[in-house]
């Protein structure tokens, strides 16, 4: 007893200035995207013109936006140590919701479907949240599970049928393409997702908790903190955000069959890997979640002007994932040296 | 510790349990769905769990040493592009086949590499990898085929032993599943595994090299998806870079519903193999009852779900049951 009661106390201050080291590291890591980026959007300006094109832009960002949004999902559940496999799947069943709704309604508000996606990625969030917690199992072998299974209720709703954009009401296709002094609606969207997120994890208590929880979930529940419910609320707000990149979806796109997001999943993963979000919890943040994301999308479309074979992106953003890994363990092992040293001197 | 004894011992019964499950299946199947019971079926059902089953056989060692091989369905499929392209190519299959496997192990010696050398999360790892030798597969090949193998090959995988039901190719099947389940059971190597999966700390103390261990665990399972991958392209033959898409989902599934732990240290492969065959047999006879293939997707989700929710509320009736009887003698 008096063993697992020492352990948090001995580690707190290591937790605590290791959080500022961490803070300062990552914020490198978050400007090497950014250099990435600058680089490879120069080197593909070089070579095409076409590529910094108003429309090309506009793609960029509207591709963007749908990626940013299941990433900040994402980096609210591996900041908790966990993973959800499953967006890609809860995208998609949103999306034909969402669709099927405002085809047999024509005359709703596009408000009601957002709260129809953000709700039936809710559910599914929900249903996630709640067999990590209470069936005490890893929630990698949970949400690939619930990958298939969440599909699978796509495919048995949908039956092979698909939802053409000219059986949607133009009021919601408006909101796929309309933007406000030139910002698209989906993009004005995802920032306000990421700027929220960002803001709670940040600088409420709510946010911090889930940090904890990642350091060390043992310390997080002797330290008060409701680790099962904040799994559940974590995994919830994965889920409606999937939930919400669903309606994105298929108003951007306007057509939507059982298929829709099969395979996103790996790219959320990979855009909040990217973004320095640790696999191993505790650590990163929204913001680079969200510069993974475009990583990722400009990546996309710079193959595309490259005349490079498309083929070669699944095998990037692999990569990328094996990169941002190794890197990831690279920074962990100097703090953990640092730290040494540091309590060494004293 | 004491929930370890408690946990090794329930182990026999999910043991036993998933036997009889799948006995009842294959019962109930016979008697309830049409064309289920038949030889023609039988061959079928044993050709489709052929590749889950050989590549459950080193999964269950990599699962039982607390690690994870998501990348193993890419591997199958970046084989199968690289025998077809190289059989475009005009080399004789007598040559690719060995080169195949050969370059499965290579694949898998990169995974060992990251998880064992680097020390990185085998979790991580393999989805990285998983989608790196998946878009290799489709940079390899593209979205085209390759078909026209010798018909020696191809109807050699298809065919069966005289004219009876049974497989050719359940023969080497067996075989591995019989030397890994020696090596895993009755040697050494097999209780590093175990000890490894238990506690890596408790192993290196007690002399185990587990780093390298677990290496040649990828070693071999790259090699034996790469194997997977020449049997399923010579099965149907055709190679293309989607081939075995999604299929580690139904190999996690099969290996956890044998009743090894994903936390690692406990299972058998007999019960491996029957969660083999019970997913192999239930998604049969659904598909004979015209179920959609990805209606399928729910069955084998729920399952996966089941057999890892399961063991622990077991565990934890018991624990419940236990102490109510301590409390009791006491009054």
């Amino acid at each position: 007893m008096t063993a697992t009661k020492e352990a948090p106390v001995t580690r707190e201050p290591a937790v605590h200035s290791g959080r500022s080291w961490a803070a300062n590291v990552f914020k490198a890591r978050e400007s090497g995207i950014v250099l990435a980026l600058i680089v490879l959007v120069a080197f593909t300006a070089t070579q095409n013109s076409r590529f910094l094109s108003g429309q090309s832009i506009r793609d960029i960002l509207l591709g963007t936006a749908i990626l940013a949004v299941l990433a900040v999902g994402q980096a609210v559940v591996m900041i908790t140590r966990n993973i959800d496999l499953s967006v890609g799947s809860v995208l998609g069943l949103s999306a034909f919701a969402v669709g099927t709704l405002m085809k047999d309604n024509p005359g709703l508000p596009v408000l009601v479907a957002v709260l129809a996606g953000l709700a039936v990625g809710a559910v599914c969030g929900l249903l996630n949240g709640a067999l990590v917690r209470f069936g005490q199992v890893p929630a990698l072998v949970v949400t690939l599970g619930t990958l298939y299974a969440f599909r699978g209720v796509s495919y048995f709703w949908a039956g092979g049928q698909q939802i053409n954009a000219d059986k949607l009401p133009a009021s919601f296709l408006d909101f796929g393409t309309a933007s406000v002094l030139g910002v698209p609606w989906l993009v004005l969207i995802a920032l306000l997702v990421l700027v929220a997120a960002g803001i709670v994890l940040r600088s409420y208590p709510a946010g911090r908790e889930l940090y904890a929880m990642g350091s060390s979930p043992q310390a997080a529940e002797l330290a008060g903190i409701r680790v099962g419910r904040n799994t559940i609320a974590a995994f919830l707000v994965s889920g409606a955000l999937a939930g919400l990149a669903g309606v994105l979806f298929a108003a951007r796109f306007g057509t939507v069959d059982a298929a829709a997001g099969t395979g996103y999943e790996l790219n959320v993963v990979a855009a909040a890997v990217v973004g320095g979000v640790a696999v191993f919890g505790g650590s990163g943040s929204v913001w680079g979640a969200g510069l993974g994301a475009l990583l990722l999308t400009v990546i996309g479309s710079a193959l595309a002007v490259l005349d490079i074979n498309q083929f070669w992106q699944q095998a990037i953003v692999g990569a990328l994932i094996l990169l941002a890994i190794g890197a990831d363990r690279l920074v962990a092992v100097r703090v953990a040296k640092a730290l040494k040293k540091r309590d060494s001197h004293v | 510790m004491s929930d370890q004894g408690n946990r090794l011992g329930r182990l026999f019964s999910w043991d036993a349990a998933v036997v009889l499950v799948t006995v009842i299946v294959l019962v109930v199947a016979s008697g309830a769905v049409e064309n289920f019971g038949t030889s023609r079926n039988f061959t079928f059902l044993l050709l489709d769990l052929l590749p889950i089953a050989l590549v459950a056989l080193p999964m269950t060692f990599i699962i039982v040493t607390g690690e994870i091989d998501l990348s193993v369905a890419s591997t199958l499929g970046l084989t199968s592009a690289v025998l077809g392209s190289l059989w475009d190519a005009g080399l004789s299959i007598e040559t690719i086949i060995p080169l195949c496997i050969v370059l499965g192990a290579v694949l898998g010696a990169l995974n060992g590499f990251f998880v064992t050398v680097l020390k990185l999360p085998s979790l991580a790892v393999t989805i990285g990898t998983l989608a790196l030798y998946r878009g290799l597969a489709f940079v390899v090949l593209g979205d085209g085929a390759v078909a026209d193998f010798p018909r020696a090959y191809t109807s050699w995988v298809t065919g069966t032993i005289g004219d009876g039901p049974v497989p050719n190719v359940l023969i080497p099947l067996v075989v591995a599943a019989v030397i890994f389940g020696v090596v895993l059971h009755a040697t050494p190597i097999g209780r590093g595994v175990f000890a490894a999966g238990a506690g890596e700390q408790a192993a290196r103390f007690a002399g185990i090299r587990t780093g390298r261990l677990k290496f040649w665990l990828y070693v071999v399972s790259g090699a034996v998806a790469g194997l997977a991958g020449v049997l399923w392209t010579l099965r149907y033959s055709s190679a293309r870079a989607d081939n075995g898409f999604g299929l580690e989902l139904a190999v996690v599934a099969a290996v956890l519903l044998g009743g090894v732990s994903i936390f690692g240290g406990k299972g058998t492969l007999p019960g491996v193999l029957a969660g083999v065959v019970l997913l192999a047999s239930l998604q049969n006879a659904l598909r004979l009852q015209d179920v959609s293939n990805e209606a399928l997707n729910i069955v084998t989700g729920v399952l996966l779900i089941v057999s890892v929710l399961l063991p622990n509320i077991v565990s934890s009736a018991r624990t419940a049951v236990r102490r109510r009887r301590q409390v009791t003698p006491e009054r």
